[in-house]
Parts: structure tokens; sequence; C-alpha cells
């Protein structure tokens, strides 16, 4: 095995994450499934045709019989093509923004060679034993998918062309499809897939699906070229897509108002005051069930839920709700503590734990004049722009939801668990999201939802909250510090780094808050001689989850700008000092598994996004470059910013160029728009925090929470590489080296050394 | 009882609360939810719809301060299956990515363009004050270019 390649930490730490989350070692079960994956046909209802599913964990037995085991009509499976020629799609993950909804219908219709024409692609239904796990997170769904969905549209295009070979009598051999027809080209017949679809639908399903033959890269047609969103004409006409949208017969409406410093509960309230209110139906305390700390979990936090005629309704009680909180459970974190304490801590040379230790750091650090570096980042908010809402209906021996959840299997026990019913009575209907970024793996808007429902029996309801509810009440992206001391050697290589975090643990069980963690492998781990890594850790009761690249979006920022740090003080070229970083691992052969950082590819990207960004050729005036790379989420990724700084320290983005290296790209569009989007969300993100006193957040709107908007938008220039590695995810990895890019740019151009996120406590904004 | 002119049509809502706003009334009331509910201070602009063809935050206003005049809707800016050009040029740039805002951004740049038939981009970022949590700016700003560029010569913005 070769210790060259690195398994990536953050990539190994979210793997973890989701294996926590889904209750189930995720690769492996990929690798079992694979081995008894079986294609299972199911009815094709009243219209008929062909409707085949690719189910994984079916028994061996029923996979190899090519016997359609006997299950439910499932309005699910892959693949549905109807006599009139429809065909119909189904993607099985959430779709969040990402655009993981067209890529799916694109992978599907590629292997199946439908015409793009022909297709629609809807949202699966959340059903487990169709399509294992189905969430939307760690830019996991393409990798994790790439193969059976597939063998999925290839398993279908089988079918069709064993149904044709049989109705011509003639070899399937002979046969070739294209645009939704299988062709015979020597007698010059065609038939549609519509028109084969009943004949396909009385055929055998293929045995094996891994022994289809797929497509070479070389022979896509669809892979790789621009689509807009399937759902892209039902956005712009305003059509009901998000759960926010649903409207059911006699539906009521609530909000739970909860604590403002988390974990707070209710000494009393005027509840009988607010039951009397125009258009309020009831009001009642909420005990709760959820520990503030414990998020990934989640339950209910205590408060008072209100619950009435509409929403205006029950925002109108809200402002009349007056309740005496018992603070003796609530958190007190305070940041402006956090930060003090920080700093005395970092002085040490290690934290409480060691991560990683090669050879001798400390002597190193004593043999020369290190290079030194203190960084400091806040917490943020998710600030999606749909607030968390779920509409639930109790209906005494089951429940039916309809909620915006990036984790809807993890959905159902804690549903089951508060409506005291069996998990499979729980039915969940998967709404498109309104923006996910990592807030909705965690459940807890839908547990509010289902505890509120379970009190008004056999009436749909929908559960609201405020943006100030969301901002308050938020799964933090997580602040932090490190402490870098780095020694360059006399020709001013990177001879030995130490490495100090200081983090957070929840109080009680001491387990390391969401993101707030060190991976052994971390970069540079593997590249030098003498390294060490280490963690001190801090209680935090403030609820923190993942937020778009955990972990890697502050890691990178850290990392990124000290060796920008130490690239300045060895006097050398940034993109030649971490070219030769690199190069010290170069042109290993790949490690089997998941990829890893990759030596190759980084050092691909770097000199990529150098030649495209002019690096070290002139610039307009005032015009200065800033480089970052980092990989994460299995994806190599250099960006250079091109900024200037006016004389009040605005910065002004001008343009960013990116360089991706995620293998082929499945739809050009898409990708780019993702990558687009992590520029903005970065330079969002770089202006602002969220702190907290009294465990209370200090910022709950948009109004002292300032997301991004139009002005000065970058233009942001994508080059993906499209190497021969299986194709990543995109939703995520090309955020985390943004901000460093930015912040080495603004070095370049002022000669300050921004060390504390957001940017604004060194004077500076972002145009 | 509230009297309403929406996308065309006259609308009556009984029994709701003076305050309530515009945004509400059309959610809950006439169940036209293309028009989202972002933050409730006016900020983000994902309420946003035309009064007499000014893009206001409908969450801002009290739905009795619009009865008898015009509202129109996101769910009205199309006649039919006839998308706009600015719809039609949202779709061919692929601008959404959650989409969430999308209806809000719309009916914004439907108004700059009835007020900047060919805006500058220094317009378009006075003007377009929503906010996209996804960072869709780039191609917002593109599809009203391009929407500029499609209905010039044509007497008329999207």
């Amino acid at each position: 095995m070769s210790a060259v390649i690195n398994s990536n930490a953050e990539h190994h730490t979210m793997i973890a994450e989701f294996e926590r989350l889904l209750a189930q070692p995720m690769e492996a079960a990929a690798a079992q499934s694979l081995s008894r994956r079986g294609f299972m046909k199911l009815s094709g209802g009243v219209g008929g045709g062909l409707v085949l599913a690719l189910a994984v964990g079916l028994p061996d037995q029923a996979s190899a019989q090519g016997a359609p085991p006997q299950v439910p009509f499932a309005p699910g499976a892959y693949v549905r093509i109807s006599p009139d020629g429809k065909i119909t799609l189904y993607s099985k993950n959430p779709e969040i923004g990402q655009g993981i909804k067209t890529a799916f219908g694109v992978i599907l219709a590629e292997e199946l060679d439908a015409a793009w024409a022909d297709v629609t692609v809807e949202q699966a239904e959340i059903n487990a034993a169709v399509y294992g796990a189905q969430f939307a997170g760690g830019s996991l769904s393409i990798p994790t998918n790439w193969d059976n969905l597939r063998q999925a549209g290839a398993g279908a295009r089988a079918m069709l062309v064993a149904a044709a070979a049989k109705q011509w009598g003639v070899a399937e051999s002979e046969l070739t499809t294209a645009d939704s027809n299988v062709i015979h080209a020597a007698s010059g017949r065609k038939a549609s897939y519509g028109s084969l679809a009943n004949a396909a639908a009385a055929l055998p399903v293929p045995a094996d699906a891994k022994a289809l033959k797929l497509k070479d890269r070389k022979d896509y047609k669809l892979i790789g070229k621009r689509f807009t969103g399937v759902d892209n004409v039902a956005l712009v006409t305003g059509k009901p897509l998000f759960a926010i949208d649903v409207n059911l017969p006699g539906m009521l409406y609530a909000s739970l108002v909860k604590c403002p410093s988390v974990g707070g509960k209710v000494a009393s309230a005027n509840i009988d005051e607010i039951k009397k209110l125009p258009g309020i139906t009831d009001a009642f305390i909420v005990e709760g069930t959820a520990k503030p700390a414990n998020v990934m979990a989640t339950g209910v936090l205590p408060g008072v839920a209100i619950v009435g005629k509409s929403t205006w309704a029950v925002f109108s009680a809200r402002k009349q709700l007056k309740v005496n909180w018992d603070h003796s459970t609530a958190s007190k974190d305070s940041w402006t503590d956090y930060v003090a304490k920080a700093k005395e801590l970092s002085v040490k040379p290690a934290g409480d734990k060691v991560v990683r230790t090669v050879g001798d750091v400390d002597k190193a650090l004593a043999s020369a004049k290190p290079v030194e570096g203190y960084y400091q980042f806040a917490f943020v908010s998710h600030a999606q722009l749909e607030p968390q809402n779920t509409v639930a209906w109790f209906k005494g021996d089951s429940i039916e939801l309809w909620a915006p959840t990036q984790l809807p299997a993890n959905s159902l026990p804690l549903v089951a668990g508060i409506a005291g019913l069996k998990a499979d009575k729980v039915t969940l209907h998967q709404m498109r999201v309104g923006g996910g970024f990592g807030r909705r793996l965690l459940n807890d808007f839908v547990a509010d939802a289902a505890y509120v429902a379970t009190k008004v029996p056999n009436t749909p309801v929908k559960l609201m909250w405020t943006r100030e509810d969301d901002m308050e009440h938020d799964a933090y992206r997580v602040g932090g510090f490190m402490a870098y001391k780095g020694v360059l050697d006399e020709q001013g290589k990177l001879a030995a780094l130490n490495a100090h975090m200081i983090g957070f643990e929840d109080p009680v069980s001491k387990a390391p808050t969401t993101a707030s963690d060190f991976g052994a492998n971390e970069f540079p781990a593997n590249y030098l001689t003498d390294y060490r890594s280490s963690i001190s850790r801090l209680p935090l009761s403030m609820p923190c989850g993942p937020w778009r690249a955990p972990g890697s979006n502050t890691m990178s920022w850290v990392q990124q700008s000290f060796f920008h740090e130490l690239a300045v003080a060895a006097k050398r070229d940034h993109v030649e000092f971490l070219l030769e970083i690199f190069g010290r691992k170069a042109g290993a052969a790949p490690q089997a598994g998941p990829p890893g950082l990759n030596p190759d590819r980084a050092i691909g990207v770097i000199k990529l996004a150098a030649e495209k960004a002019g690096w070290g050729k002139p610039l307009p005036k005032g015009h200065h470059l800033g480089l970052a790379f980092f990989f994460s989420h299995q994806g190599h990724i250099a960006e250079i910013a091109e900024v200037s700084v006016d004389a009040k320290k605005k910065v002004t983005v001008h343009k960013m160029t990116v360089a991706c290296d995620i293998g082929p790209v499945i739809n050009l569009s898409g990708a780019e728009n993702q990558v687009q989007g992590c520029v903005v969300d970065a330079m969002s993100t770089l202006a602002l925090e969220i702190t907290m006193e009294n465990g209370a957040a200090q910022q709950v709107n948009y109004d002292k929470y300032p997301a991004r908007r139009m002005p000065n938008s970058p233009q942001v220039d994508v080059h993906f590489v499209q190497s021969n590695y299986n194709p990543t995810g995109l939703g995520e990895p090309a955020f985390p080296p943004a901000a460093p890019a930015i912040c080495n740019a603004i070095f370049a151009a002022t000669g300050t050394r921004i060390r504390t996120l957001p940017i604004t406590k060194a004077g500076f904004s972002v145009a | 009882m509230l009297r309403l002119n929406v996308n065309g049509q006259e609308r009556t809502i009984d029994g709701i609360a003076d305050d309530t706003p515009l945004l509400w009334v059309l959610r809950d009331e006439l169940k036209l939810v293309g028009t989202k509910f972002g933050c409730g201070v006016g900020q983000c602009g994902a309420c946003t719809v035309h009064l007499n063809g000014q893009p206001i935050r409908s969450c801002q206003i009290p739905a009795v301060a619009a009865a008898g005049q015009k509202v129109t809707t996101v769910e009205g800016l199309s006649a039919g299956a006839q998308l706009t050009a600015l719809q039609q040029a949202w779709i061919d740039h692929d601008v959404p990515q959650c989409g969430y805002c999308q209806s809000g951004q719309l009916m914004t740049a439907t108004a700059l363009l009835k007020q900047h038939p060919k805006p500058t981009d220094a317009q378009i970022d006075q003007f377009m004050t929503n906010i996209c949590r996804c960072g869709t700016y780039v191609r917002i700003r593109k599809a009203i270019h391009a929407a500029a560029a499609a209905t010039a010569g044509k007497g008329g913005a999207a």
C-alpha cells in the first residue's frame, strides 16, 4: 500500500459523520449492496409500461433468478417508460440547490440512451428498501450513486433491446440504441422505447447488474453538456415545490417559541391569554426532549407552541406571548470569553490531545526562528433562505409529513419516537429544499412539527419558524482558533510545522463539537519530516452542525493563509512554494478506495489556475492576485483571486479563477453554477459572524447578518480538468479555497495579513 | 371584507386581521405560494410582488393598503404557457440553485426592465436588492442583460 497518497482526513471525517448519521457503515454498505444489488420490476400501474428499479439489499436468490420479487406498487424506482413514450426518471436524493435532480437524470438518461426531450425527472419517494441511503450531504450524491444510476439506466436499455430483438427475431448484438429508440441498422427498422415498453415489462430483468456493459466515456451524448435545471420552469412560474408551499384542506398553522438562550425552559407563560387571541386555536407549554448541544440526535427544544388558523394569527400571537424563562438549564456561552481563553491556550506548544506526531517538531522549532501565525474565525449561520418548516398530519395510527430535509431517513425514527408509532407508520414526502448548506441534515424542525401535530390529531398543521427562530436556533458553523509555527530551511523550503487548534467540545459528553476537529492526515502531515497537530477544547453548549464543507471551510482558511505567510517569509513565489511541497510526493500510483489527496491532481489544478489567472504576468494597475488550494469532498480545487483594495480598505474581487479536478463533469451548467455560488458564499461569509452572549445569538435576522447581495459580484472563471477519475461532488469543495485566496490577495495588495474573521475586525469590507 | 385585484382577477377575502401583511393573504388565503416568506422584516426580498407595477416587499404592507389596487405576483407574470423574455432568460441561463428566492428576484428584475429597458450593471446593482443565499447573482445579471437584448426592438420590456 502506498503511503504517498494521503487518505484525506477531512474526507474520512465526513464519511464517519455520515455513517453515524445513517447508522450504517457507508462504504461497506455500498460494497455489500453492489454484490447483492438486483433489479426488480415494479407494476407499471394503470398506464402499463416498464418500471424498473435497481434495488439494494435484495436477497441474492431473487436477483439471481431474475424473478420479480413481490413488491407493492412503488411510484418510484429509477426508470419508468410509458407506452406513450414518456420517460420518467426518479432522483433518489433531496434537491437542495446542488442540482442533483438534474445531474441524476442526466446519468440515468445517458445509459438509457434516452433523448433528453423525452425525459421528466421527479423526486423519488423516501424508501430505503428501493433506494438505499437517501440524503444530500458531504457532496456524496454523485460519488456514491455513479455506479448504481448508470446500471439502472443500462438495465432498462438492455430490456428494451431484448424486447426489440424478440419482436424482430434478430440477435441483440445487431441492435443499437439512440434518442429513445432501438435501431436495427441492417433492416432499417426502428422502434421507440414507448412502443417497446409493455413488451419489455414482460421480460425477465437482467440477472446481474454488474455484468451490464456501460458506455465508454467517449460515447457520452449527455454527460458533460449543459442542462438547465429540471425544475426551472416550475420555479420561474411560482409553482409549489417547497414544503412551505404545501396547503391541505383544514390545515392549521403553528409556531414553537423557544428560549433565546439555547436550552432555557419555560417557568411560566400567559397561555390562557394567548388562547383567547383571534385566530388562535390552541397554545401549550412544551417540555422538550432535546439536549441543546447534542443537535445531531435532535429532538424538540422546550418552549411554547401556538396553533392557529393562519400564519399571521400565530405570528401576531407570539408578540403577545409573555414567558418567564428558566435559564438554569440554558447555555451561558460567551464568544468574548472564548476569545480570551483561546488566546491563553494558544501559547502552549501543543494542545491537550495530540492528533499526529511526525519526527521531532519541538527540536525543529528550537533550531530556527519559526514563522508564527495565530488565527481566529467566527461562528456563522447557515441563513438558508427558506425558514425551517414542516407540514405534519397525525392520524392516530400513522403520521404523514412534508419536509425540506437533507436527511429524510433520520427523521423517520425521530418522528416515530415522538408520535409513539413504529417507523413504518411514518410517511415523509421529500420536498425541494430552499437552501441546505448542511443545516437540514438536522431534523429538529421536523421533530417540532411532529410533536405539535400529535397535540392536534387528525388535523394537518404547518409548523413555521420565523427568521429569528432560524438564526437563534441554528446549528452554527463552529468558530475556532489555530496557532501555527513553521520552520523554513536554508533553501526557504518548509521543513517543519506545529499546528495547535483550539476548538470546542460538548461540556458533558466531551465529544468534539461537529467540525471542530483535526484529522490525522490533514495536509501537510504526510509531506514533512517534523510535524505535530494537536487540539485543545473548550466546553461549548451552543448547537453546532455541518456547514458547507464542514471543517474544511475553516481549515482551508487558516492553513492556506499560513502557507502564504510561509512563502512570503521564504521570499518565494507562492505557486512555486506549493508546487514544491506537493512535488515531494508526486508521481505515485493511486491507491484503492475513495480518492484521497493526490499530489499530482493538486499540482495539476494549481498550474492550471496559475496559467488561466495570468500569474506572474502584468495586471491592471492596483490589481493583485492571491492563491489557495484545498482538497475536500474528493475534489482538488485551486483558486486565484484578483482583487484591489481602496484607501478605505474596501476590497473589490474583480475575478476569481477556479481550477477543479472532480473527474468528469455531469452537467457543465450546474457545475459552474455551484462554483460561482461557492465563491459568492465565501465572499459573503468573510464579512459575517454570529456572536453569542449568555448562550444567545446576537444576530438573528439579515439586518444584523447581512448576507451578500448583487453589487460587485465577481467574474468567476471556472476550468475543469475533466480527469479520468470517477466523478465526485461539487456542492462544497469550491468553497474552502475561496476565502484564503481572497485574503492572500489582500495581503499582496496591502501588506496586511488577515488573521481574524470576519475581515471587518481588521477594518476591511468586501465591496 | 377585503377586495384585492390580484393578477387581473378580483378576489375577496373574509375575516382577516387588519394588520395582516399582503404576503400572508397571498400565501395562506389565496394559496398563491410563489411569493415567498424569508425574513419578515423587508430585508431579503423573497416576498417581492408588484403593486401597480412597482416592486414592493409584501411582508411590509398590510393587505388592506393594497385594496382596490393592482397586485401582480410571480404566478401572474406570464400569460398562460407563454413565458416572458425574462423568465425564458432565467431558464436559458440556468439561474436557480435552490430556487427559493427566484420568484422575488424575477419580480424585482421585471420591474427594473420596465424602468430601464437596457439596464447598465450599475443600474442592476442599485435595483436588485434581493438576497440569493446560493449566490446566483452572476447568472441573474446575465439573464437580465439577455432579456433586455431579447426584447430590444420589440417595443417593450419583459
